[in-house]
């Protein structure tokens, strides 16, 4: 193992891990904003990646383009699916907590079987984008086009969030009421309107990450499942609902396993990050960032 | 009203009746097809009591019992195969093997809370999926398959006829139900109780948490151990994918929290009704692979989850209330 290896294999892991990060922050949000972890996320990322299928497959949109489309679909599936099925769960007297795991989960096979049906099981891939397949080299290091513009998008879409949520009013609105949500009701904040807007916006977040995926990644109905693991082992190491702890858990899932792919078996590689979960959370039994 | 002591007889004369009837069932139902559900119904009913234990009455959502479901095959079937072992011994070996494991694994889990327990639990029981998937000597991905040597108690084969398994399952179910019945009552039932409720004012009563928790896990994780080396024995033929994958922790806590979650009946009438719906649908629509099944099945779980958040179990009690007035 040369140290040419090693950075190659180190730059790989940290672009993937951004996109991590960007794939993860949807979920963080809802759970900061409300307390509710959504187990459907794996699903919202293959949904979006769907979509970005089918808008190159009818319409010949490349997925750099279809992006910002993508993540305004993604932004009312979301709001949707709070309005409809979160909503209600919210209501639940007694065991809250478990009423929002499996509802969601419900949801989860739900949309997997809906995938199935209509999409069929085949693995899907859009073969001729602009960026797919393409390498850059970077003093002498190689880099993927596809994850490289990922990792840029990742970047800008956290630096928007924190414009968002430090500078505007719905940004405001969004922290006050995960400060004191029964507060807010009382200075005329909308409560349902603020959870349905962050619902919204983390599947938009998701819709932006499920699109760059979709330039580098085969499609198929279960393809949320083994990322869905991942974004909640970076959430939970940055902190369950810190959105920033999700950047930086990102960054550490992907370097780890890079680093783990470079010692142990390609197959093994999930193990190190599992690995990575277990050791945060006993030292640090809330996450590394997170403050409750 | 009745009182706690009644209730709890009557629970008891109520479950050796159902017992009973379905000693009986199949005498009247031949066909192979539908005894397979049965004994596959009667699994996951004592799957899940054991699941309730822990995440039931305990309150420690588990979503990883997978892993304790693959010790116990893998146990059974590796001491067979390798060692000539009975798998008789392989299941209490398995089962075994497993609560020491759930000790080990809750010694520093234990600490964590909420989501952070239920995180750690999946990927535990995903990293012992990923090790038994690179285990050459186990079978690696390929899995392993036990030899038949003919219909024996003694080596628990039985190829001709499924009563045999029909029967194991019916008492490995009644078994869980009895021990959660006699749990129920116990000082340790109390304690996981209060647990659950409130771990703080709990422990400040006096109440030792961590090793309630323990406890709780260890019979758990027991009982979830025998059912996969029940399973492995049925099926005879195991690899990773098909006794330790995140689908059997679900299996698993589904019929708790569909039937009731922390409730003595839950856990059967949650498998009653979920088992037979999910092997129907997979075998007369879900057959062509899409997935109408997991739309059937993820409805299901939405709704009652929704409608009913106490578990379907409500339902009856409701009734008899009204009855009883």
């Amino acid at each position: 193992m040369t140290t040419a290896t090693i950075i190659q294999s180190l730059a790989s892991g940290l672009l993937m891990g951004l996109l991590y990060g960007l794939i993860a922050v949807g979920l963080a949000l809802i759970f900061g904003l409300m307390d509710v972890t959504n187990f459907a996320h794996g699903e919202f990322l293959m949904l979006a990646m769907y979509i970005s299928f089918f808008l190159f497959a009818f319409f010949a949109i490349d997925p750099l383009l279809a992006a910002p489309l993508v993540a305004a679909a993604m932004f009312v599936f979301g709001a949707v699916i709070y309005l409809v099925v979160v909503r209600f769960a919210m209501r639940a007297k007694t065991n809250i907590g478990m009423v929002q795991i499996f509802t969601t989960f419900g949801l989860a096979i739900l949309m997997r079987g809906l995938a199935q049906y209509f999409f069929t099981p085949d693995y899907r891939s859009i073969t001729q984008s602009w960026l797919g397949g393409k390498t850059i080299s970077l003093g002498g290091v190689f880099l993927p086009v596809p994850q490289l513009v990922g990792a840029l998008v990742s970047i800008a879409a956290f630096g928007a969030l924190y414009f968002f949520i430090k500078k505007t009013d719905f940004g405001r609105a969004l922290e006050a009421t995960r400060e004191d949500a029964g507060a807010v009701a009382l200075v005329g904040i909308d409560k349902n309107k603020v959870f349905a807007l962050g619902w919204g916006l983390g599947g938009a977040l998701v819709g932006l990450a499920g699109a760059i995926m979709a330039m580098f990644f085969y499609i198929y109905p279960d393809v949320g499942a083994s990322f869905a693991l991942i974004a909640y082992v970076t959430v939970a190491l940055g902190g369950f609902g810190s959105v920033f702890g999700a950047f930086a858990g990102g960054i550490i899932v992907g370097l780890v396993e890079a680093s783990t792919a470079l010692l142990l078996p390609p197959s093994l590689k999930s193990v190190g990050i599992y690995a990575v979960y277990l050791l945060v959370v006993f030292i640090r039994p809330r996450g590394l960032f997170g403050s409750i | 009203m009745e009182s706690f002591a009644q209730r709890r007889r009557r629970d008891l004369i109520v479950a050796f009746v159902l017992a009973a009837l379905a000693a009986c069932a199949p005498f009247v139902i031949k066909d192979v097809y539908v005894q397979n559900i049965m004994v596959l119904t009667l699994m996951y009913a004592a799957l899940s009591q054991a699941w309730n234990i822990l995440g039931g009455y305990c309150g420690q959502i588990s979503l990883g019992h997978a892993l304790y479901f693959g010790l116990g095959a893998y146990t059974t079937t590796l001491l067979f195969t390798k060692f000539g072992v009975l798998p008789w011994f392989g299941m209490l070996g398995g089962g075994t093997i497993s609560a020491l494991i759930a000790m080990a694994l809750g010694y520093p889990t234990f600490r964590l809370r909420g989501h952070y327990f239920v995180i750690a639990t999946i990927v535990i029981a995903e990293i012992g999926l990923l090790l038994f998937h690179n285990w050459d000597w186990a079978g690696a991905a390929l899995g392993i398959d036990i030899p038949v040597r003919g219909d024996s108690w003694l080596r628990f084969q039985f190829t001709r006829s499924k009563l045999p398994f029909f029967y194991f399952a019916l008492v490995f179910c009644c078994v869980a139900w009895l021990i959660t019945w006699w749990l129920e009552d116990s000082k340790w039932g109390y304690w996981w109780r209060a647990v659950k409720d409130n771990p703080d004012a709990a422990e400040s009563l006096g109440v030792v948490v961590f090793n309630s928790k323990m406890g709780a896990a260890a019979v758990s994780a027991f009982l979830t151990a025998i059912g996969g080396a029940f399973y492995a024995q049925f099926v005879s033929y195991i690899d990773p994918e098909s006794v330790m994958s995140f689908q059997f922790s679900l299996l698993m806590a589904l019929p708790a929290v569909l039937g009731g979650i922390g409730t003595l009946w839950g856990p059967v009438l949650g498998a009653v009704i979920l088992i037979p719906l999910t092997e129907l649908t997979r075998s007369f629509i879900g057959g062509s692979g899409r997935g109408v099944d997991l739309i059937l099945y993820g409805t299901v779980i939405v709704l009652i989850s929704l409608a009913r958040p106490e578990g379907l179990i409500g339902l009856f009690s409701r009734k008899r209330k009204e009855v009883s007035r």
